[in-house]
């Protein structure tokens, strides 16, 4: 009995000390470091938006309209005089639910379709696979924005749609990565024992795809992002009143050679963001790597 | 080789007379760092390599013979580094010399053959362009020249047509001709010394042979020292003057290797030598030794003997005072009791009783003799398509394998064992026209079609337990859903499930353990656990000790025969290490592209008389005590399968070919005594027989068998 006990107690020791080496090689990598940090911010700013803004974003102030940076407006004002400073944090809110969504989306769909691909084979995946290969060519900004203009913009819109163009695009990187699991002997053992497809999909292969999958995920985070500012500054995106970024640059493209902080400091938050989720992307592939 | 840089004046090259050594190690140390800490991997290594001398290193993995090797040209991985000790090439201190002498000396004073011919030549480069740019760079000479004395080198390491391969890709040659033009680009600059790292490791025994037979003789012809390292013990013996015996980074013997295999004194080279299966020796004679414990993580034990804790030998002196080498005149080893070394007591080693009936442990069924086999294959077959042409993996084998019988399968790379075991397990379809028959019935050709209990009779222990265990899953849930094929829930399941860890002898702590924290040795009892999870009838083992160290080897078959003799399972057991597949199997078959060459009795095929084939892969066998034998050899390649010779497929490498019968004409598979059968149009009484030196050397294991034997009590007779 004791001795049972004190090989559970090692067992778990074991247990806790493998999680910690995840933690450990998570925490030295400087890159994940700086990643997460940048986009907690935004996160923090997104969740809290006005509260944090030291200035209402939307009152507008006809007296100081296009005011450059000052004390009392760190980043200017745009040609309403509202402060830019406020609405770049505020404006941190709809990307971060348009864009995570939307890959989220994509991942779920693409991982499932890349699974079964993998594990089909044949025709079907010879088929589908050329279909994949053709819709890459495409430029997927069009696409959507077509996409977009048939079915009318909002939020859910723009989500299904960028999730809808990502599918494909996972779909492809699971699928390599389950062709190669699946010559492992592993997979032949749970057939010898009598699993159905269905079973090797999701029980045997899925959770050593999933890092993948999961890196791939945080990798198109970082084009959705990117996506949706293009759109939103295209107009089929985040659709005003937002303060979204992207709406703020259309806005005022036009003023950036006299205010130029009208569009600057927006453009630096789209691509602050978009850089953060490419670093995490990067140390995420580290850690499942160690 | 192709990263050398242009040197074209020796560098200080003083009075290098005789006397001076071509390698000299001094208490090398060695560390790696691995995150925050150093490990120590090497420490206190010290020999020497005379000139024109071959020194062997062996060991198991992980005791730091590559570092050694890797150290010796200052080419340790980036988080190594030498810690202390000194290293002289050809008389220069390694350590000292500046990036471009270093250079000098790697082009011409050093060379390195790899484990894996395929990965040390550029895959997108020719064969001729890759050789010729050593002469270029080293020689300055003209691309055209470079190219003759490219060829030169190909004639010298037995190429028949060099011309042909110098335009030839790497791909397109096989591991053993990679391995000659390896060699060959090794040889270009004539070094000093040449470090060989495990050169045959990934070839065929066949091919094994010719090629340490090539690095003989091209030694005699050469005149050059040779670090050969490996965790063969029967090659290491036949190709080396000298060898030094590593355990966990520390020379722990040294010495001639007649001496040092002849009569070893120190424990681990004794419990290394008695652990292999030698020549001869077969399950019934009794069990392998082992070597208890585990090896030893690098530098974790530092103050008290290496070896201490897994010696049955060592005493209170040997926990707290590490011994320093012994000099025994000669040679060296180090343990404070060489005289004991000798009298290391040996294990229980009685072979497990085989009941004709009695209870299984496993599955509390009875096991009763079966009137049948318990699998049968009928004129099975393969047929696969390369773009429309048909390659016959298998060709119409027939076979029967009783119960608690072993049927070894043999047979080079290519000769189709793996594809037959995949046709019986159902993962591949066979061609039309065969028959597969499980216990009496006729089995599905596919394992999707097989009925439950179809599928838990016959199971397989896989090559690589790394790939063969899910690495997301613990053992306790790779083994529960094995379970699920008896149907077994809760707390039975629970229960079932730690009386299989423990008939694997695993323990409960590494059942909440994934594979990657596994040895190689326990990776492999979860395989054989979840083979055995459904209480099997047949189990299929596809080569299931290649993948590991020689001690742990014994281990993992003396589980497999143990459980045989419990379970009354019959095992198709696949190998080229053929003293394994002779100590566990009652017949053997012997395969030759997809077709049966010879089945017999596993005495009767060891013996002769045997097909000319069998006879070739014998003589290729390496074992201890054989360093003499005179072998036979296979002339040219497996041939293309796609477009198989006429008559006999074995014609075209026979050393034995009558003549244009042979072409004509294939052999049939004609009975030759007792169930033993050969293909091959020699009359039997012409064919080759075991040369007599061989079975001397197998009746010594022999011997040591039958003492263990009629220790052992009541047992089935060999039949």
């Amino acid at each position: 009995m004791t001795v049972q006990a004190a090989a559970l107690h090692a067992s778990r020791a074991a247990a806790r000390s493998r999680a910690g080496e995840r933690w450990r090689v998570a925490l030295r990598s400087k890159t994940l470091l700086v990643g997460v940090a940048i986009l907690g911010f935004w996160i923090v700013c997104a969740l809290s938006g006005a509260r944090l803004a030291p200035l209402d974003p939307f009152a507008d102030d006809l007296l100081a309209t296009l005011a450059p940076p000052s004390a009392v407006h760190w980043f200017g004002t745009d040609q309403l005089g509202r402060d830019i400073f406020s609405r770049v944090i505020v404006g941190a809110r709809d990307i971060l639910i348009v864009a995570p969504l939307a890959t989220l989306l994509g991942t779920v769909l693409g991982t499932a379709l890349g699974l079964a691909l993998g594990l089909v084979r044949g025709a079907v995946d010879d088929l589908a696979s050329r279909v994949i290969e053709a819709l890459q060519a495409l430029p997927l900004v069009i696409v959507a924005l077509m996409a977009l203009a048939a079915v009318g913009t909002s939020d859910l819109t723009v989500v299904l749609v960028i999730g809808f163009v990502f599918t494909p695009l996972i779909a492809r990187t699971v699928r390599s990565a389950v062709l190669v699991e699946s010559e492992l002997d592993y997979v032949a053992a749970a057939r010898l024992r009598g699993d159905g497809t269905l079973a090797i999909m999701f029980v045997e292969i899925l959770p050593n795809v999933l890092p993948i999958a999961v890196v791939e995920m945080t990798v198109r985070l970082g084009y959705a992002i990117f996506f949706v500012a293009s759109l939103s500054f295209l107009g089929f995106g985040i659709q005003p009143p937002s303060a979204d970024w992207g709406i703020a640059i259309a806005e005022n493209y036009s003023l950036i050679g006299s205010y130029w902080w009208t569009v600057l400091f927006d453009a630096a938050a789209t691509a602050s963001l978009v850089v953060g989720v490419n670093l995490v992307a990067d140390g995420l592939a580290g850690v499942f790597e160690a | 080789m192709s990263e050398a840089v242009a040197n074209p004046t020796r560098d200080g090259d003083g009075g290098r007379g005789p006397a001076i050594d071509a390698l000299r190690i001094e208490h090398l140390e060695v560390s790696y760092r691995v995150g925050r800490h150093e490990r120590k991997v090497v420490s206190d290594v010290s020999l020497a390599i005379r000139r024109g001398e071959s020194y062997g290193l062996v060991g198991e993995s992980g005791c730091g013979k590559s570092t050694v090797a890797f150290a010796a040209v200052r080419y340790l991985a980036r988080n190594g580094r030498v810690s202390g000790g000194r290293i002289w090439v050809d008389g220069r201190d390694l350590w000292s010399l500046p990036g471009r002498q270093l250079r000098g000396l790697r082009t011409r004073s050093v060379a390195m053959v790899y484990q894996d011919p395929g990965r040390a030549l550029n895959p997108s480069m020719r064969i001729g362009t890759q050789m010729a740019e050593v002469f270029e760079v080293a020689e300055g000479l003209k691309r055209r020249a470079a190219l003759e004395r490219a060829a030169h080198m190909l004639s010298r390491v037995q190429i028949a047509s060099p011309d042909r391969v110098l335009r030839n890709y790497p791909h397109e040659l096989s591991g053993g001709m990679q391995q000659r033009v390896v060699i060959a680009m090794a040889l270009s600059m004539s070094p000093e010394l040449l470090i060989l790292d495990e050169p045959t490791t990934g070839l065929d025994a066949t091919v094994e042979a010719e090629v340490l037979d090539l690095i003989a003789q091209l030694r005699a012809e050469l005149g050059n020292s040779i670090l050969f390292i490996s965790h063969n013990l029967p090659v290491v013996a036949r190709m080396c003057d000298r060898v030094g015996v590593l355990y966990a980074g520390e020379l722990v013997e040294e010495g001639p290797a007649a001496e040092v295999f002849g009569d070893p004194r120190h424990p681990y080279t004794v419990g290394l030598l008695r652990c292999m299966p030698s020549y001869g020796m077969h399950k019934n004679m009794g069990r392998l030794e082992t070597i208890p414990g585990f090896l030893p993580a690098p530098g974790t034990i530092t103050g008290r003997c290496v070896y201490a804790d897994r010696c049955a030998n060592a005493t209170e002196r040997c926990r707290v005072e590490a011994p320093p080498p012994v000099d025994l005149g000669g040679r060296t080893t180090r343990c404070f009791y060489p005289e004991r070394a000798p009298e290391l007591p040996r294990q229980d080693l009685a072979a497990p009783p085989r009941g004709a009936a009695h209870a299984s442990a496993l599955n509390g069924r009875a096991v009763k003799p079966n009137d049948g086999p318990l699998l049968s294959t009928r004129r099975l077959s393969k047929t696969y398509r390369i773009t429309g042409r048909p390659l016959r993996a298998v060709h119409e084998v027939t076979l029967d394998l009783w119960p608690g019988e072993t049927l070894g399968l043999v047979g080079e790379s290519g000769s189709g064992k793996s594809s037959l075991a995949k046709l019986l397990l159902g993962l591949s379809s066979p061609d039309a026209g065969s028959e597969v028959e499980l216990l009496g019935e006729a089995l599905p050709a596919s394992a999707d079609d097989r009925t439950l209990e179809q599928l838990k009779a016959l199971q397989m222990v896989f090559q690589n337990p790394g790939s063969a265990l899910n690495r997301s899953q613990t053992v306790r849930r790779l083994l529960a859903r094995s379970l699920r094929l008896v149907r077994l829930v809760g707390a039975a399941r629970e229960a079932r499930l730690e009386e299989l860890a423990a008939s694997v002898r695993l323990t409960p702590e590494h059942l909440d353990e994934k594979p990657r924290r596994l040895s190689g040795g326990l990776k492999q009892r979860v395989g054989i656990a979840r083979a055995f999870a459904g209480g099997p009838r047949v189990v299929v083992c596809d080569e299931p000790t290649s993948a590991l160290d020689v001690s742990v080897q014994a281990a993992i078959l003396n589980l497999l025969v143990d459980l045989q003799a419990q379970e009354q399972v019959g095992y198709i057991f696949i190998s080229h290490d053929l003293n394994v597949v002779h100590y566990v199997s009652d017949r053997i078959a012997v395969l030759y592209l997809g077709r049966l060459m010879e089945t017999g009795p596993a005495d009767q095929v060891f013996s002769g008389p045997h097909h000319p084939y069998t006879e070739a892969l014998l003589s290729a066998n390496p074992s201890l005590g054989d360093e003499g034998v005179r072998r036979i050899h296979l002339s040219g390649e497996l041939p293309n399968a796609l477009n198989l010779p006429t008559g006999c497929v074995f014609h075209t490498r026979c050393p034995r070919k009558l003549g244009s019968v042979c072409e004509r004409e294939e052999p049939p598979l004609a009975e030759v005594g007792p169930g033993h059968a050969i293909r091959c149009h020699i009359p039997a009484d012409l064919l080759g027989r075991a040369p007599a030196a061989r079975l001397a050397s197998g009746t010594a294991a022999r011997r040591r068998g039958t003492a263990a034997r009629a220790a052992a009590g009541p047992h089935r007779s060999a039949q």
